[in-house]
């Protein structure tokens, strides 16, 4: 009862100083997340016009009836799950390093779920009967909707995530020790709840006997890789953006370990991508007719061609800096190197599987689709939101990971100092 | 240590008092500006009006309506339709007769594709007038091949042409219909008599059924339809014909707000080379099962298994 009592209290006081810590920092986060704001705020303005007038704003058309807000949303699905790379580590191999930073991943996770979810009241043409969706409250096709399921998994991953994160770093604010029980099942839960939301996601689109260019039993496992390389590139970013801009002592060890990640999964996503290829073009017929107008031009269409050609080469490129030894040593490499395959696989998930499956239509008609400016500002819009999401949640959570840190440090490296 | 132990405890460092002032100032002022900033960037959501009733906003989905509910909803659609259109439309509710099945024919050797079956649906089922939207799509193909590839559907010239056959295509009402088991709030349903219907007020526009359907049976309202008072056929149903709202989407339904009260689809009755059978296939004396049991008939992509109720056939 008292315990009961003291929580009602402390946990108040808990989120009221997560609040502080997240508007509290230093000139250069101000003007970060004011940067961030406002890109946010354009894109909340882009999507109020847009459900005001319609989705006549978009370019989307009859023929091409998902575009950029799906394309991001099946990307965003990827870096969620991409996250639990960090979790793998940690808790399957017992990597004691990633283990101090694994909140890290589970908050990526946090934001890139709700990056999908604001993608999806995007992508609605009714977001008003939001609620036709909820279960039990409105009429909810499952299971028989592979959508009911992307419901389920998505917002029980969100959920997972949210309590792990919430339930350590309350109990470091009450300055006391973790009970397992309360976390580790969520942990090992969450790792195959990870893999379930891209494959879910991947059986949306696969799942289609009219949409040929999706109708792929590669696509899950695709997903499933490309996400192990998008993720571990988007966490290296972060964590040479926290040893530079916040001074955290990430050290060596994690950084090997996603670097390892990379170069075993971003070959392995490039050799499934030419195992479709070879499939498609080598058999010929109707089935080729979309993969042709992504790599090469139907017809005299090309709008994909560019886009398709970029992502080639960036991840050619990434794979070609990623394999030496010792690139996890050489921050710049290893940085053009995550950024260069996390914007590859950004248009080869994206746009380049979602635009093709519409074209040709499935009356094979060819019409073209090139984003509006208002689909552009929504999709800046809901990255921004994302990143503010995220870094508001890695401020919050920074306190912790410099006090476990530095208590490892001292702990290997007894009589020394603390900073590695 | 205790930093180590209470990282995210109350015991900092205290701020002194010039810059907690500062600190709040600061932080007072940027709530402000971002609160103003917001309620700028949400402002065209004011000129939204989705419903135009909180009843609107609550309808349960149609399968949970009782008959009387039915009745006071179609009353306010009618009211909504003469306050935004300027028109007195009917719009009834008309049932599935149990024992009736509906089937399409459509004999491909007499079509000429002159899109007057296009052309009824657009003006019968109420389509947004601007874009010229119809649930028919007519297909130029080539003779001596069933490849979609090679077919258009933007020609533009008389017809029909030498060396040409015409293929239209709309909703297949299949018994195994994708657009069906893909709706994630079961919005679109397949009834008694065959036809799939879409409940316009309960869909949420995901437009995951347009995906799904290897037809291009589909439309969505990108915007709200736009009809000029005096076009409007005031002859309408729920199910059916009315006018769709902004954001959901729609499909043929066999013009059910006739059929089911026994009159022919309007793109037949526009047919004029009489390519076209409708009727009930339950019915041994029909039309539509002398067509089906004497015609080499044929389904569009019948390795998808979606099992349609459109039949297509040659004649010579």
């Amino acid at each position: 009862m008292s315990t009961k009592n003291s929580h009602l209290h402390s946990y108040p006081r808990f989120l009221w100083h997560a609040v502080r810590l997240a508007t509290a920092g230093s000139l250069g986060f101000y003007a970060w997340m004011t940067v961030l704001t406002a890109v946010a705020l354009v894109g909340l303005h882009a999507w109020a016009s847009q459900t005001a007038s319609g989705m006549v704003l978009t370019h989307m058309t009859d023929q091409v009836s998902w575009g950029l807000y799906i394309a991001n949303f099946t990307f965003a699905v990827g870096l969620a799950a991409g996250a639990v790379m960090m979790v793998i580590p940690a808790y399957l191999y017992h990597d004691e390093d990633m283990h101090d930073l694994t909140i890290i991943g589970e908050l990526l996770a946090v934001a890139a779920i709700s990056v999908c979810l604001m993608f999806v009241v995007a992508d609605l043409g009714r977001p008003d009967r939001f609620w036709h969706m909820i279960p039990l409250i409105g009429r909810f096709h499952w299971p028989i909707s592979m959508l009911t399921w992307d419901v389920l998994v998505l917002n029980g991953y969100l959920l997972l995530n949210l309590h792990i994160c919430g339930y350590l770093l309350y109990m470091r604010f009450l300055g006391r020790r973790a009970n397992p029980k309360w976390y580790v099942p969520f942990v090992f839960l969450s790792i195959g709840w990870a893999i379930s939301i891209h494959t879910v996601t991947a059986f949306l689109y696969s799942g289609l006997g009219g949409r040929p260019f999706w109708n792929s039993a590669i696509l899950a496992p695709r997903f499933i890789v490309s996400a192990f390389v998008s993720g571990p590139a988007f966490i290296v970013a972060i964590l040479f953006a926290l040893q530079r801009f916040a001074g955290l002592p990430v050290g060596n060890g994690p950084i090997k370990t996603l670097t390892r990640i990379m170069q075993v999964t971003l070959p392995i996503d490039l050799f499934m991508v030419g195992s479709e290829v070879f499939t498609e073009f080598y058999t010929g017929g109707a089935h080729v007719s979309a993969a042709k107008y992504l790599y090469f031009g139907l017809h005299g269409k090309s709008a994909l061609v560019p886009w398709i050609w970029t992502a080639i080469a960036c991840n050619v490129v990434a794979l070609f800096l990623l394999m030496r030894g010792d690139v996890y040593q050489r921050p710049k490499r290893l940085l053009t190197a995550a950024g260069l395959a996390f914007v590859g696989l950004w248009i080869e998930k994206g746009m380049g599987l979602i635009i093709p499956g519409f074209v040709p239509s499935t009356l094979h008609e060819l019409v073209e689709y090139r984003p509006s400016l208002v689909e552009w500002q929504i999709a800046a819009g809901v990255w921004a939101a994302g990143l503010l999401i995220l870094s508001a949640a890695l401020k919050i959570a920074l306190p912790v990971l410099q006090g476990t840190l530095a208590a490892h440090s001292a702990e290997r490296h007894p009589g020394g100092s603390s900073a590695s | 240590m205790s930093e180590i132990e209470h990282p995210l405890g109350e015991n900092r460092q205290p701020e002194a008092p010039e810059n907690a002032t500062r600190r709040k100032l600061m932080l007072g002022a940027a709530a402000t500006l971002g609160t103003a900033a917001t309620a700028r960037a949400i402002a065209p959501l004011m000129d939204w009006k989705p419903t135009t009733s909180l009843a609107g906003f609550l309808q349960r989905h149609y399968k949970e309506l009782t008959t009387l509910e039915k009745k006071d909803i179609c009353a306010r659609l009618e009211a909504e339709t003469k306050a935004q259109y300027g028109a007195d439309v009917h719009i009834a509710d008309p049932q599935a007769e149990p024992g009736v099945g509906f089937a399409y024919a459509l004999n491909l050797s007499i079509c000429i594709g002159c899109r007057k079956c296009s052309e009824a649906c657009h003006q019968e089922n109420n389509h947004d007038r601007p874009s010229g939207n119809s649930y028919i799509r007519v297909i130029e193909m080539e003779q001596g091949s069933l490849d979609l590839e090679r077919g258009n559907t933007t020609y533009d010239h008389p017809v029909p042409r030498k060396g040409n056959y015409y293929l239209p295509v709309q909703c297949q009402q299949c018994d195994n219909a994708p657009c069906v088991k893909v709706c994630p709030v079961e919005a679109t349903w397949k009834e008694q008599d065959g036809i799939v219907v879409v409940d316009y007020n309960w869909c949420i526009g995901c437009r995951y059924c347009e995906a799904a359907c290897p037809y291009h049976a589909r439309r969505f309202n990108w915007k709200k339809p736009e009809i000029p008072a005096a076009e409007i056929n005031p002859n309408q149903a729920y199910l059916a014909n009315r006018i769709r709202p902004q954001g959901v989407v729609e499909k043929c339904h066999f013009c059910l707000h006739r059929t089911r009260e026994g009159r022919l689809p309007a793109c037949l009755e526009a047919c004029p080379t009489g390519a076209r059978v409708f009727g009930n296939l339950n019915d041994k004396e029909s039309e539509i099962r002398w067509v089906i049991e004497n015609k080499r008939v044929f389904v569009l992509k019948e390795e998808l298994g979606t099992l349609p109720r459109f039949f297509y056939f040659f004649d010579k």
